[in-house]
């Protein structure tokens, strides 16, 4: 914890903290699990600054949650070292590495009250009963969770209990916060909220905390860096703005929101700008990787990065097939002429049926070469 | 379901609870208090005032308890060892599980040539050159407290079993997150969920042990240490026929064990009882 106080409660919620200061400085070098002959994690390399917020991104099976359980403790490894603040730490069992950690299914123990479970871990380490009892009331009231702090689990709402989960997280003032997918459970509301109450509370308390989610906007929303993850293999490390604009393959723009991926044809290179075709499409975008003239590719757009109109004259034209509600917008699934869907959005009305005209601004189009061809 | 069906559905099982169960318990309780002399609780005074059948209830006890007891210390552990599956875990399931099948005649039937003064046990003990004469092992209190663990172990353990694989895994990870090695998290996460399994084990257990009868008579000394309740009533009821007095020993034996039982649900109702998981699955 940044500048923590030794003797101290969990900070109150303040200005934000600066990334880069402070302990909790985190270091992966080639983390690798197998099991037998499966690899699950293929030498991770990451350097986490003080404060940082991390997301390992990716789908299931990807080995984000590998990462975080070695990162734990939890699990041994099969190579690589872990560092943090210059000592290493993988030999170190989970419950000598004191880090928190906030589980999918929150964990919490049945037979404890919320204040029992978050005092569990003070209790453990022997504070003293008074200690013990005025940090789990500052960790709860972090929460807001004071008026249920003597009800079970059973008795609290899923969202509740995950804020009961996190308190009993942060009242141990963890060197390194883990989170391991803690939204899934929740319905998308609640998941909002607790979304918000988590950013709230590393700006406040500038923990370094490591988080795993297979949900793109979460990760945009809360990270101050995104690890994107795919079959035990880092794809792409940035930003979140990075990585939305300017995702590093196929894959990773497929799972950041570009919905539409054509296989086309590379017809020309310049400059960085591809121009690519496909049967009733011809389109200029920006080359991403090793696109060469004359080989395959894939073309990936956002469905709101594609310009549509009612009316036949545009350059790509299409039928609208499916037509989506959704709130301030329409979303069409449309069939191109020579055949393709595209999935775009538009705010001007729109039925089955109708033929439209669709664009696409030559930087919002990422090419990338085909799979197979050469991976980026 | 409409609470007509409900009556319906019921009746199979509250026919065979009237026949097999309140019929018989009514008619021993009528037998016991019509003896053959004295009034209707002579029966009672006279095995209260006699104090060789007085003591087969300390017998039974004394064997009840230890056996309910090291049923479970052993059933804790080991189901503890096994909750996330092991290798061989069905093969040593199922040699658990035997002794169940097998039946306590079965059973003491086999120790008494494997113990014997010329078994195998013995035998081995005398080529070692371990001992020199062969040791006393059956007729003895120790003789009837293993038949009787062999017994009622398995269940125990099966039971045990049932319920520390119910314990979500995610809580011992907790745990060990927050600081808890081994013995702070079995001692503050996993005793605590398996406290209502331990008691229902123990219970369990306890009955079974409660009612021995043949490995007390055969392994066992019928007429000293291990001359338990089910001894003495059927001593009154087939040796001394008078049914009206077995009948009078048999409800105090139900008595005793109805009082340990309640004792120990008692216990149970005021321990944690509710899912052992944390949060949704």
């Amino acid at each position: 914890m940044t500048a923590a106080p030794q003797e101290g409660a969990v900070p109150p919620a303040g200005p934000t903290r600066p990334a880069g200061a402070g302990p909790g400085r985190l270091e992966l070098r080639g983390v690798t699990k197998r099991y037998g002959a499966i690899t699950a994690l293929e030498s991770l390399d990451l350097s986490v600054m003080p404060g940082e917020f991390i997301t390992l991104l990716g789908p299931s099976g990807c080995g984000k949650t590998t990462a975080l359980n070695c990162l734990a403790g939890l699990l041994g490894l099969s190579a690589g070292e872990i560092w943090l603040d210059g000592r290493r730490i993988d030999g170190l069992p989970a419950e000598r590495r004191g880090f928190g950690m906030v589980f999918q299914n929150y964990a919490l123990f049945p037979h404890l009250t919320a204040r029992r479970n978050v005092a569990f871990g003070l209790e453990v380490r022997g504070l003293a009963r008074e200690q013990v009892r005025r940090r789990t009331n500052e960790a709860l009231a972090l929460v807001r969770l004071e008026q249920h702090a003597d009800r079970h689990p059973g008795q609290l709402s899923g969202g509740q209990q995950q804020r009961v989960a996190i308190a009993r997280a942060l009242v141990m003032e963890p060197r390194l916060l883990l989170m391991d997918e803690p939204l899934s459970n929740l319905d998308t509301k609640l998941r909002g909220e607790l979304r918000t109450e988590i950013k709230r509370l590393h700006q406040s308390l500038g923990l370094t905390t490591i988080y795993v989610t297979h949900d793109q906007g979460e990760a945009l929303s809360l990270s101050d860096r995104l690890v994107l993850m795919r079959d035990g293999l880092v794809q792409q490390i940035g930003t979140p703005p990075e990585v939305h604009a300017k995702p590093a393959s196929a894959f990773v723009a497929d799972f950041m929101g570009y919905r539409n991926l054509v296989p086309v044809e590379v017809v020309a290179v310049e400059n960085g700008q591809a121009t690519v075709q496909a049967p009733g499409l011809a389109l200029r975008g920006t080359a991403i990787g090793p696109v060469r003239a004359g080989g395959h590719a894939i073309a990936a757009v956002r469905p709101e990065d594609i310009a549509c109109r009612r009316g036949g004259d545009g350059p790509i034209r299409g039928r609208v097939d499916v037509v989506e509600f959704q709130g301030d917008s329409l979303a069409a699934d449309i069939v191109v002429d020579g055949g393709h869907r595209l999935y775009a959005v538009s705010s001007g009305p729109l039925s089955p049926g109708d033929l439209i005209s669709l664009d696409v601004a030559p930087h919002r189009l990422l090419v990338y070469p085909a799979e197979g061809e050469a991976r980026p | 379901m409409s609470p007509r069906q409900g009556l319906v559905l019921s009746l199979p099982a509250v026919l065979f609870l009237a026949l097999a169960f309140v019929y018989p318990f009514g008619y021993g309780l009528f037998l016991s208090v019509t003896p053959r002399t004295g009034g209707p609780l002579a029966n009672y005074a006279a095995f209260f005032g006699d104090e060789f059948q007085r003591a087969s209830i300390g017998n039974t006890f004394a064997l009840a308890l230890p056996a309910a007891l090291l049923c479970v210390l052993l059933a804790v552990p080991l189901a503890y060892r096994m909750r996330h599956g092991l290798r061989g875990e069905r093969v040593l399931t199922a040699l658990l599980v035997v002794p169940v099948t097998l039946g306590p005649v079965f059973i003491a039937d086999a120790m008494l040539f494997y113990f014997g003064p010329v078994g195998w046990f013995n035998r081995t003990l005398e080529s070692l050159h371990l001992i020199d004469a062969p040791v006393r092992l059956l007729h003895t209190y120790g003789a009837v407290l293993l038949a009787i663990m062999l017994t009622a172990f398995p269940f125990a353990f099966l039971l045990m079993l049932g319920y520390v694989s119910g314990i979500d895994p995610a809580l011992e990870r907790a745990a060990h997150m927050l600081g808890a090695g081994r013995w702070q998290t079995f001692r503050r996460v996993l005793l605590p969920l398996m406290a209502p399994g331990i008691a229902t084990a123990f219970a369990l257990t306890f009955v079974l042990a409660f009612g021995v009868f043949p490995s007390a008579v055969l392994l066992g000394e019928p007429g000293g240490s291990t001359r338990v309740l089910s001894i003495a009533a059927f001593q009154a009821a087939y040796e001394r026929f008078d049914f009206s007095a077995g009948s009078a020993i048999a409800l105090v034996m139900g008595a005793l064990q109805l009082a340990l039982i309640g004792l120990v649900f008692a216990l149970r109702a005021r321990l944690y009882a509710g899912p052992a998981r944390g949060g949704k699955g």
